[in-house]
């Protein structure tokens, strides 16, 4: 069991390397970079823009109530802002990702694999690891962060059109404290090299579930949901880890 | 060909929304937004305590922000904190008499410089330094003067002893109008 569990590791990591080699070879289809980035990016945008809109009105309703008690609703807009730039925005958005377009890499590539396409491409002398897994991994790093902060920035108006519209907090209140406490260093960028990191983490699990899956309805089928299970935990608990480190 | 182009177009307006957002983050949210655009001069002030007061706070007078702190060093020789605001050049007509104060907006809230402006003819120059300064009100040297002065302790078989509600706000608050330095 443990066994397993570690070969599973062992492979993942050998599966990144090769990946990363085989990235040079894939610029030369760059065109399937682009159609991955419109696949897993631009295609997730509608899911990730409602989101943020409502975890952000989740915040301010929430911030706003447990503020009131302490007298302190003037924060609101720093404290939506930093939740959201340092860990929501990122893990969230990761989350949804992982949902919205690991499964579906994962079910294509696995579906190849079933159909025995991956090793038609081979016998034509094209790399499925540059045509197939390296385009999707590196649109999986791009896609990420650009979503991430397409997230934060509908939280951050979900936030306002809870705390200023509907609750009457002060419009310069609101964005003045939030201008004066949140860094662009420390808070935003910090954020994007987490989204980052969880771009690539997502992305490489999702292709290596489908890349390595038993070719089987079954097989596709369990690929799948163990993509959205070790995307999720992975994403969780490098979180933790990435958060104590980038302090 | 066409649906070809449809997916890049869509890719390009994706990644040009993905940075817009970005730059909208990065700008509108932070403390980017609050560097003073046009051309500012430069005050100084001492306090005996600075409290929580950060690089880049505001500077306000009644309540409209004119400026920031620009830095913060320890005078070696006199061991006060010597802060130096930048104010922005539209706000150069500040009476040479006027008093900085460091106050805290709301209860959670940032520490920032108030400037109470004065009633002398003449304006401040670059460079030039604030007489009056009042310095960061401490939270605890209220509580602890208040614990020492405002409530004396009780007989023990007294009638309720005077408490805090009698005693002068003066005793309770030092340090409430501005002192004169040098």
């Amino acid at each position: 069991m443990i066994g397993d569990a570690l070969a599973q590791i062992g492979a993942c990591g050998l599966f990144l390397l090769a990946v990363l080699a085989a990235i040079p070879k894939s610029l030369r289809h760059y065109r399937e970079t682009l159609r991955q980035i419109w696949f897993v990016g631009a295609m997730s945008l509608v899911i990730i823009m409602t989101c943020g809109l409502f975890v952000g009105m989740v915040l301010g309703l929430q911030l706003y109530y447990v503020l009131s008690i302490f007298g302190g609703t003037a924060a609101l807009g720093t404290v939506v802002a930093l939740s959201l730039f340092r860990e929501l925005g990122p893990v969230v958005t990761a989350l949804l990702f992982a949902g919205r377009a690991g499964t579906s890499i994962t079910a294509e590539i696995g579906l190849m694999r079933a159909t025995d396409q991956l090793s038609a491409m081979e016998m034509m002398a094209v790399d499925p690891l540059a045509y197939v897994a390296a385009p999707r991994f590196i649109a999986g790093i791009i896609a990420m962060p650009l979503l991430a902060c397409v997230f934060n920035a509908l939280g951050i108006l979900g936030a306002h059109l809870v705390g200023v519209t509907w609750l009457g907090l002060d419009n310069g209140t609101f964005w003045s404290n939030m201008t004066s406490s949140v860094d662009v260093w420390k808070d935003v960028v910090n954020g994007v090299w987490k989204s980052v990191a969880f771009g690539a983490v997502v992305s490489l699990i999702a292709v290596f579930q489908g890349y390595t899956t038993p070719p089987t309805s079954e097989g596709v089928a369990y690929a799948t949901t163990r993509t959205v299970v070790f995307s999720s935990i992975v994403v969780l608990a490098l979180d933790f880890v990435m958060t104590a480190f980038l302090m | 060909m066409t649906q070809r182009r449809s997916y890049q177009v869509g890719t390009g307006l994706f990644i040009l929304l993905g940075f817009a957002a970005l730059a909208y983050l990065a700008t509108q949210t932070t403390s980017i937004a609050n560097f003073s655009q046009g051309d500012s001069y430069v005050l100084k002030a001492r306090f005996t305590n600075i409290g929580q007061l950060k690089l880049r706070a505001p500077v306000k007078v009644a309540g409209v922000r004119i400026g920031s702190v620009e830095s913060i060093v320890l005078e070696p020789d006199k061991l006060d904190a010597l802060v130096r605001v930048s104010v922005d050049k539209r706000y150069k007509d500040l009476p040479d008499d006027s008093s900085a104060a460091i106050f805290t907006s709301g209860l959670l809230g940032d520490q920032y410089v108030g400037i109470q402006p004065g009633g002398s003819p003449d304006m401040f120059k670059e460079g030039d330094e604030f007489v009056l300064t009042q310095s960061s009100m401490q939270l605890e040297d209220l509580i602890g003067k208040f614990m020492v002065n405002g409530a004396p302790p009780k007989p023990a078989n007294a009638q309720p002893a005077p408490d805090a509600a009698t005693v002068k706000p003066a005793d309770a608050v030092p340090g409430d109008t501005p002192t004169p330095k040098h």
